[in-house]
């Protein structure tokens, strides 16, 4: 099979030099290599490409750090049903849903063609979140839980359904597409460079600064204009005290999920002093306004970085502290241990990424399998991998995480000089007929940004992929036989976000 | 005169340790904390407000908050402190007192079904399930006070077992730690049960009243700090029996003892797997069994 092999380093693609195959070689194709441990999908999404409807796949090949790009196409209102690839290789199913949600591809023996997000331009019109076929199970002893899609807390819309017996859980299913805005086609209906970046930002509140790292990433290769080694560096600070203070704040929101207060409060008060940091430095608590294309608003200085590295040392200092307790804490083991498994085979199976698959022994990050930024010139990225797969390993890959964070800041900062960097640069022109894209490995995962361009250099498809999207389904499988009161810290091991699946 | 005095220092007690707990628990956080009373102000907020009724609900769910409240009063009045006789009191009457508390359960149980949430449902079966489990804890409990002292009135109990002797001590003491064991599992403290929880999912008590609101709420709020108060102040007398029979002795070890215990378990602790709650409330029974053969044996008076 004919791939256009690139990496995530190198620059945006021609849409001429892109293979367009045909469906069944594809289909071939992936069927045997996705049997392959380092092989996954990082985005796989269709566009209409004039009468046509065109179909991306960007293949990940994780042993060769390569990028594998190919494309197919058919008539637009074709009424063919492509052999489903979810049907082998379930990892696919959210690609897929999605492609037939918005242009009613059909699917030829796709085990679960449910609607993803319920988007406004979807084809069927009568399938709304009313009438979502949520999956039931009749019996005697059992009964159905529905939680949301309203929750009594401060977090995002959803709805889980809930089928139990007695205190167990049989079956979970998570209802997604409340928080639905549309950000894919505001990316297309604006070439403002500035206001796609606010856009980046919004994206998943939690993962400002990886979502605008990819998308400045995916712009500055459509114009060609790499990012300058020092910018990088600053990127990196700003992923990993993003890392940091998330992996701090979910170690202490499970902490208050079990009612142990020693550990949540610790935990309050290092993700303020990590968010602070970040203010310090660019003036918003979570990162917003320090990622821009092209170049900074806000450079380092010499009194920043010895306030980072002052901070961060401290931060490590004491989250070790918070580490040991929990580890030593027996009644916090009880609950955290064999709690929430998610075996490795399933996980590879379901395609899961980032740091929950991390914790069920798929080794899957970005950082180590397609480096970017300092990731590929001053770092070494390791992967920290677990197999249990259960809430502590899960917790455990966060907290080790935060100590690696922390190091790679230090590691980065301490040889690091502040000069002076290039200003942000809006108006670009962008290579006209090209295929951009670029993965980051946010906290929770990959994250991947994939644009295309027109004939005139307008961004004419913008596809955005939060780890989310994946790892959803990790955690309908991890409550599978748990009782129902131990789902939120299953969910809170996790911390997945709905707006960055339903976008 | 000494006997509403007693009611009145009930009272005190119901009211000081809500606010001891959290007192504790924000020194052993490290945090300001909330005002020593900010819980009565919540309640008495709570109390000028109105109702919102679910229309899936009968007179049952409205009547049950009153049959709760009104319980945990009566409750309360069987309850002496140390010296001070209660308002009510006869033969028999730690039965009475124990199931006077058990029809509490049963109507906010029955009020919760009647939503047909299915929270409420859960929360119901979880109630009931570590209702009964402690009850045999309970029951064993005044059973040992009994066959130890010969009345079965709380009144007689405390008041005539005062002089020093070594038996009568071990027996009170372990009686003590017995019943502030139930006072965790009865007022739903960790590690039973978490109150500050916002996770319907793994809640007990709480979930049971999320139906209810204003001066509903109030009176079960009201109605749980009474509840904690007599089983504190059960451990508090038998203590003070042992050593110092007054109730300016047993009042503020009422307070304290459960204030501080619970302040600290909930501050360095994480609440049960809700499946190990019942092996750890069968254990409590399984304790108060213990205490019922060591109070036995030692009133054989057998050379130790």
């Amino acid at each position: 099979m004919n791939y256009y092999i690139t990496d995530n380093l190198a620059g945006s693609v021609s849409l001429k030099d892109i293979p367009e195959v045909e469906y069944a070689a594809l289909y071939n194709d992936l069927k045997e290599r996705l049997k392959q441990d380092s092989y996954h999908v990082a985005h796989y999404f269709a566009t209409p490409d004039g009468n046509r409807l065109r179909f991306y796949i960007l293949l990940l090949d994780d042993a060769a750090h390569k990028v594998m790009v190919a494309s197919f196409s058919m008539e637009y209102y074709e009424d063919v049903a492509l052999p489903s690839l979810t049907a082998l290789h379930p990892a696919l199913h959210v690609y897929e849903r999605e492609i037939s949600e918005l242009y009613n591809v059909e699917f030829d023996s796709m085990p679960w063609n449910k609607p993803l997000r319920f988007p406004f331009n979807r084809r069927n019109r009568n399938s709304t979140m009313d009438n979502y076929p949520f999956y039931t199970i009749e019996g005697e002893s059992l009964h159905e839980v529905n939680v949301g899609p309203i929750h009594a807390g401060i977090i995002e819309p959803g709805a889980f359904r809930f089928v139990c017996n007695g205190e167990n859980v049989l079956h979970l299913e998570i209802a997604l597409g409340y928080q639905h805005r549309g950000v894919e086609q505001a990316f297309c209906s604006t070439e403002n460079h500035l206001r796609q970046t606010l856009l980046a930002e919004g994206i998943a509140g939690d993962s400002a600064v990886s979502h605008a790292t990819a998308y400045a990433t995916t712009i500055e290769k459509l114009c060609g204009k790499r990012a300058s080694t020092a910018l990088d560096v600053e990127r990196t600070v700003a992923l990993e005290l993003e890392r940091m203070a998330m992996h701090i704040a979910d170690t202490g929101a499970l902490s208050m999920d079990v009612g142990y207060q020693l550990g949540q409060v610790a935990c309050e008060a290092l993700r303020t002093m990590t968010i602070n940091t970040t203010q310090a430095w660019c003036g918003n608590r979570f990162g917003k306004g320090l990622i821009r294309p092209c170049g900074t608003n806000k450079p380092l200085t010499a009194e920043k970085v010895e306030m980072i590295r002052t901070n961060v040392k401290e931060i490590r200092r004491r989250y070790n502290e918070v580490r040991e307790d929990i580890k030593s804490s027996p009644t916090l083991l009880s609950r955290f241990e064999e709690c929430g498994i998610v075996p490795k085979a399933e996980m590879q199976r379901i395609g899961g990424v980032g740091m929950a698959a991390r914790a069920s022994g798929v080794k899957r990050d970005i950082r180590a399998s397609h480096p970017y930024a300092a990731y590929s010139t001053e770092i070494a990225h390791e992967n920290i991998v677990k197999r249990q797969g259960d809430v502590m390993s899960r917790l455990m890959i966060r907290s080790r995480e935060v100590l690696q964070s922390a190091d790679y800041i230090e590691q980065l900062l301490a040889s690091y000089t502040p000069t002076e960097l290039s200003r942000p640069d809006y108006e670009a022109e962008l290579a006209a007929e090209a295929l951009s894209f670029s993965m980051v490995e946010g906290w929770r995962g990959e994250i991947c940004h994939v644009a295309i361009t027109d004939n005139k250099g307008a961004i004419s498809t913008y596809k955005v992929k939060d780890p989310s999207l994946h790892n959803w389904l990790a955690l309908a499988i991890a409550v599978r036989g748990e009782g129902i009161s131990d789902f939120p810290i299953c969910n809170k091991s996790f911390n997945l976000s709905y707006c960055g699946h339903d976008l | 005169m000494g006997i509403l005095f007693n009611t009145l220092l009930m009272i005190v007690v119901a009211i000081a340790i809500p606010g001891v707990i959290n007192r504790t628990r924000a020194l052993l956080a490290g945090r300001k904390g909330l005002p020593f009373m900010q819980h009565v102000r919540n309640v008495r907020l709570l109390l000028r407000k109105g109702t919102v009724y679910s229309t899936t609900t009968t007179a049952l769910f409205r009547i049950a908050p009153a049959v709760y409240l009104g319980a945990a009063i009566v409750a309360l009045l069987f309850i002496p402190i140390a010296d001070l006789y209660p308002l009510i009191s006869f033969e028999g009457d730690v039965i009475c007192f124990a199931y006077t508390l058990a029809l509490a359960r049963v109507a906010i149980i029955l009020a919760a079904m009647d939503t047909g949430s299915s929270f409420e449902g859960m929360g119901a079966a979880r109630e009931a399930l570590y209702g009964a489990l402690i009850e045999p804890a309970l029951m064993i409990g005044f059973a040992t006070l009994a066959m130890f002292c010969g009345y079965t009135s709380f009144a007689d109990i405390f008041e005539h077992e005062q002089s020093f002797n070594l038996h009568l001590t071990i027996v009170m003491f372990l009686i003590a730690y017995l019943f502030i064991k139930i006072t965790f599992v009865e007022s739903g403290r960790v590690p039973v049960d978490d109150p500050r929880t916002h996770l319907e999912l793994t809640m007990i008590h709480e979930v049971m009243c999320l139906d209810y609101s204003g001066v509903d709420m109030g009176m079960i709020h009201i109605a749980g700090w009474l509840k904690t108060a007599c089983f504190s102040m059960i451990a508090a007398n038998a203590i003070a029996a042992t050593c110092c029979f007054h109730w300016w002795f047993a009042v503020p070890l009422a307070i304290l003892l459960t204030g501080i215990s619970v302040g600290i378990v909930e501050s360095t602790q994480a609440r049960n797997k809700l499946v190990r709650n019942t092996t750890y409330i069968v254990t409590i029974s399984a304790l108060a069994a213990l205490i019922f053969f060591v109070g036995y044996l030692l009133q054989l008076d057998i050379n130790i």
